[in-house]
């Protein structure tokens, strides 16, 4: 009987505006994310959490983790408005990339482009939500705190 | 175990489009090295070849080199750290001349940035940072270091004006280097001008005249232990301290964004392995690949306390005539910078002030010189200390 080929994961490849990644042992990231979930790790073993999402815990070495959802408050750490893109993204022009501090871990990601230029200030409450770009690509985006 | 010396320099003049192939652009530096070492290619054991992959056609440079160049049988090999590759080329032969297994050995680096368009080239440079996590945003050199301005900006006052100064400082010094890409003056009417290209927005905080041009060129530094230096070189340059560091890639595990990390822990060793401190610097090089990265240098080197990076550029002191002297070869800001040949053109500028041969540069009679090279958005940095 013939070996059944078996189908490689590449649903990594869904992640942001253009993904340079398509096999990754987090791969359920973007399951998650298609449920409007944005989730990092933590270690079962010494409970240290990570984002983005490890597979290992390079800590203890462990790579029993479990998924654990991003949510609530960041603060904005910075920012910056990109007025000049690398190849493939030049129709998302402008666009904002942002660090956010949720005490634990940080989140790297865009500032939504709904948020007014004027209201962006560091130090600011924001919170991480999914997104479903037009090219049915998902992502995840800043956007302001009630 | 004996000292290691720095017998011969040598550069390629830094060119936005150079007209031949990566292995005739090694050999300009190559050359001028061995000519200024008053080497031949058989007194050459061992080369390491420094660049950052994915800019040429062909793969594993190295053996290529050594055919042009004429180092075959002797060893080579290719090393990589980004932007810092060959500081991290000289930390390796450092290594290999100490240890006893090689009496001389050329660190040559080199870039031809030119095959690619400015926007693949940022997409090259942009994944140079984390690819699975963050280049799906978008992200490039420029907007990390942004992110680094603004951050600065915020927390100490650092001001647009400031960043300028040091694009200034920067163009008084590109005039009077024949091997500098941009080589006209620059005031700070241009950065408010909206016409002038160098007022263009790229990343805010940083404009167009914030960013260093990518270049071709290439770069060679010669190794030697301490008994063939004296031998052959009558004025032999010392290498002190060699410090290096590494960072997380994702921006999201760092913890500092008003400097970086790597360049405060590099100096910390190389300084400790001088036995020197900041004071002791008497000429600097410093990566200056966008405005604010020199700043954050002079306050992660400690030529300045963190904040106050903003008050030796307003004072003019990083001038030639100032307390501390930084980047008067023009930095990468006026020459340019072909990534892998950029650290052996900073090594290069501090054995030549050292050795008082640096021409309308020269600094008065500096004894202490420091190269500051950063590999990515302070992904890897190296620090490293020379003396007469």
């Amino acid at each position: 009987m013939a070996k059944q080929k078996k189908e490689l994961d590449v649903r990594f490849k869904k992640f942001g505006s253009v993904s340079f990644t398509a096999t990754t042992k987090v791969n359920d990231f973007i399951d998650y994310l298609e449920k409007g979930k944005v989730m990092g790790t933590r270690c079962k073993n010494c409970g240290k959490r990570y984002f983005p999402p490890r597979a290992d815990c390079f800590q203890c070495l462990s790579s029993e983790m479990e998924w654990f959802e991003v949510e609530g408050n960041g603060k904005l750490i910075t920012y910056s408005k990109l007025q000049y893109a690398p190849v493939g993204f030049e129709k998302d022009l402008p666009y904002y990339i942002a660090l956010l501090d949720y005490g634990d871990y940080k989140v790297f990601g865009r500032i939504s482009p709904d948020v007014p230029e004027e209201e962006i200030k560091i130090g600011m409450d924001m919170k991480t939500v999914v997104r479903s770009l037009p090219n049915g690509q998902l992502s995840y985006a800043f956007v302001k705190s009630e | 175990m004996g000292k290691v010396a720095i017998i011969g320099v040598g550069q390629s003049a830094f060119v936005r489009r150079y007209d031949g192939s990566i292995r005739e652009l090694a050999f300009e530096g190559f050359r001028e090295a061995l000519k200024d070492a008053n080497l031949s290619v058989n007194d050459i054991d061992a080369s390491i070849i420094c660049s950052a992959p994915e800019y040429d056609k062909q793969r594993s440079p190295a053996g290529v080199f050594a055919e042009y160049l004429g180092l075959t049988p002797k060893p080579t090999f290719y090393l990589e750290s980004l932007c810092s590759s060959s500081s991290m080329g000289l930390r390796v032969a450092y290594s290999m001349v100490k240890s006893g297994l090689h009496d001389i050995v050329a660190v040559i680096g080199f870039q031809k940035m030119s095959e690619l368009t400015s926007s693949e080239s940022q997409e090259r440079m942009g994944r140079g940072a984390d690819i699975q996590w963050e280049s799906p945003f978008g992200t490039m050199m420029p907007a990390y270091y942004a992110m680094y301005a603004k951050a600065h900006m915020e927390k100490y006052g650092t001001t647009l004006e400031d960043l300028a100064l040091v694009r200034i400082k920067s163009s008084v010094y590109g005039q009077i280097n024949e091997k500098a890409v941009y080589r006209k003056p620059v005031s700070m009417d241009m950065f408010s001008d909206p016409e002038n290209p160098l007022s263009g927005p790229v990343s805010s905080p940083l404009r167009v005249g914030d960013c260093c041009a990518n270049a071709d060129g290439s770069s060679c530094i010669v190794v030697a232990s301490e008994e063939k230096a004296k031998a052959i070189s009558d004025k032999p340059v010392w290498i002190l301290g060699v410090g290096a560091a590494s960072e997380s890639v994702n921006l999201a595990t760092r913890d500092l964004f008003t400097g970086l990390r790597v360049a405060r822990e590099a100096a910390r060793q190389a300084y400790e392995m001088a036995g020197i401190g900041p004071k002791d610097v008497d000429v600097a090089e410093v990566h200056d690949c966008f405005t604010i990265a020199e700043i954050m240098a002079y306050e992660d080197l400690g030529f300045a306390e963190p904040g106050e990076g903003k008050e030796l550029i307003r004072s003019k002191e990083t001038y030639k005539e100032g307390s501390i002297p930084v980047n008067v070869d023009g930095g990468l800001l006026s020459k340019g910078h072909p990534i892998g040949a950029t650290g052996g053109s900073q090594i290069r500028t501090i054995v030549l002030q050292l050795r008082g041969e640096a021409g309308p540069m020269q600094v008065k009679d500096p004894e202490i010189g420091l190269v500051h090279n950063i590999g990515g958005v302070g992904l890897y940095g190296n620090v490293t200390i020379l003396g007469r």
